[in-house]
């Protein structure tokens, strides 16, 4: 089968072709992987402001209370105690506590909600919200027609507050609907790279005006999806399909301070009898202790001996070495020497904290 | 796309310059540029033995780790060392600063499986589509 030509495109793919991107299929989506370089649009991230295309990721608008509606069962973290314009990072789960998608929840109003997912789990979230939300509460999945642009670095705010003066007041996680660029348009104060940044959500028809108004100032860059998941993968934010999926529960993924055990939510039961009976397998970091790469699916060794397996590893550019994370079958201590691999070669690593780098502007 | 005329290519996207009875390879602007930003550089050992088309280094950059075959059969006599501390050149210069090794040729034969510039030129547009 001819996948390309089911490729879609999002509103911005002729923009990257023709600044020259290197574009590749992810998730079905024909997307900018890079512009000159994944090193240096990862550095321009952490130091200055880049912008990236978004526009794959789907959203879902809910309206109904929180709990009569079904949407606190369904959403594993606190809802109760969201305050209208802010959001949350979260979690749905299925009865046997695996992670059908992570997401992020925004409160629009006392009983209205935005919830903002990933592009490759969109038919199955979609399903799984309609099966457990009750009829009368409504439910629309604008993802087809609504695009997003992130703003991130350093420089971010210096940059939309020239446009989007209500962006200056943003705090960590929470959000505007906001004049941007002629449209009322959803700003938040979010993102994917551990750097002070923000989300952008426009029609189709409009993220093209959006770009460029961001494109004509000079301090910003475009970035592509690889830096993107350097950047992730250095604040050891995980990638779902990679890192996380239906098989790994929260517990096992070190997610469990987004979850709210007080309350009533799918998948309680079976994240409360693992807890009870101990996890067979644990997320964890590590760094390599040279310039290679940890890879995904490769191997994890202690003493020789398999523990585990890698499921995302990189370069970092900020620590000029290789960088990783994976599970391990039993718990691994801070420091302790581990190697990763496969059957040609074993490469010594060392077992660290996340996030690998430490000083950056997100809380500016 | 730069082609060196002067230069033996691989389908694999290696390049030799073949000078008496020493080669000196590395890979070319198409592999470097599909890589994207190299890492790391598995460097050959001097003295190693390599046949044809058979691995002689690794090469690691930010998206994958690739191996990297040998335009011909022989004997490694240099390793570019300054590929250890800056494994970019490969980028910013992949066929004089970012070579990658010297070879003393075994059996110049073998050239005959190798393409000039212009077969490799057709090949790589021939990728393209």
């Amino acid at each position: 089968m001819d996948t390309t030509t089911a490729l879609k495109n999002t509103p911005l793919s002729a923009f990257h072709e023709s600044l020259g991107a290197q574009m590749a299929p992810f998730a079905g989506w024909n997307m900018p992987i890079q512009y000159e370089g994944i090193i240096n649009e990862t550095l321009a991230t952490r130091k200055s402001v880049c912008a990236f295309d978004i526009c794959h990721m789907g959203e879902f608008l809910i309206k109904g209370h929180y709990k009569k509606s079904g949407l606190d069962r369904i959403i594993s973290a606190p809802l109760e105690n969201l305050a209208i314009g802010a959001c949350r990072y979260s979690s749905i789960l299925n009865a046997e506590g695996g992670i059908i998608d992570d997401l992020i929840v925004y409160r629009k109003g006392l009983q209205e909600w935005m919830i903002v997912i990933n592009a490759a789990t969109i038919e199955k979230d979609k399903a799984h919200f309609l099966k457990n939300l009750t009829p009368e509460t409504h439910f629309e999945d604008p993802s087809c027609a609504l695009g997003k642009i992130d703003l991130q670095g350093p420089l971010s705010r210096s940059v939309l507050e020239t446009f989007i003066p209500t962006a200056k007041n943003l705090k960590y996680f929470t959000f505007c609907e906001t004049d941007v660029c002629n449209e009322k348009n959803i700003v938040s104060r979010t993102g994917y790279t551990g750097e002070l940044g923000f989300e952008i959500y426009a029609s189709d028809s409009h993220i093209q005006t959006v770009w460029k108004k961001l494109l004509e100032n000079k301090l910003v860059k475009p970035a592509g999806l690889g830096a993107r998941d350097v950047l992730r993968l250095e604040m050891g934010y995980s990638l779902y399909g990679q890192d996380i999926d239906e098989t790994i529960t929260p517990l096992e993924a070190g997610l469990e301070k987004f979850i709210d055990f007080e309350k009533d939510f799918i998948g309680k039961d079976a994240l409360l009898k693992q807890k009870k009976q101990g996890l067979k397998r644990q997320r964890f970091f590590f760094k390599s202790l040279s310039r290679r790469s940890p890879r995904h699916l490769h191997k994890i060794y202690l003493k020789n001996r398999e523990i585990g397996l890698v499921t995302s590893g990189t370069f970092s550019p900020h620590l000029e070495c290789g960088i990783g994370m994976g599970f391990a079958s039993q718990a691994l201590e801070i420091g302790e020497n581990i190697s990763f691999g496969d059957e040609r070669i074993k490469i010594e690593a060392v077992v660290c904290e996340k996030p690998f780098v430490k000083k950056t502007s997100i809380k500016n | 796309m730069n082609i060196p005329n002067n230069l033996c290519f691989t389908k694999e996207h290696e390049w030799i310059k073949i000078e008496g009875d020493t080669g000196t390879m590395g890979i070319t602007d198409y592999a470097q540029h599909a890589l994207g930003d190299v890492t790391f550089v598995e460097i050959p050992k001097k003295d190693c033995e390599v046949k044809q088309f058979n691995i002689i280094a690794t090469i690691e950059s930010v998206k994958a780790a690739s191996d990297i075959y040998s335009p011909l059969s022989g004997t490694i006599t240099l390793n570019n060392s300054e590929l250890e501390n800056n494994p970019a050149l490969i980028n910013q210069s992949c066929y004089d600063q970012g070579w990658i090794a010297k070879i003393k040729i075994k059996d110049i034969a073998e050239k005959k499986n190798l393409m000039d510039s212009t077969s490799y030129q057709k090949f790589v547009e021939g990728l393209a589509h």
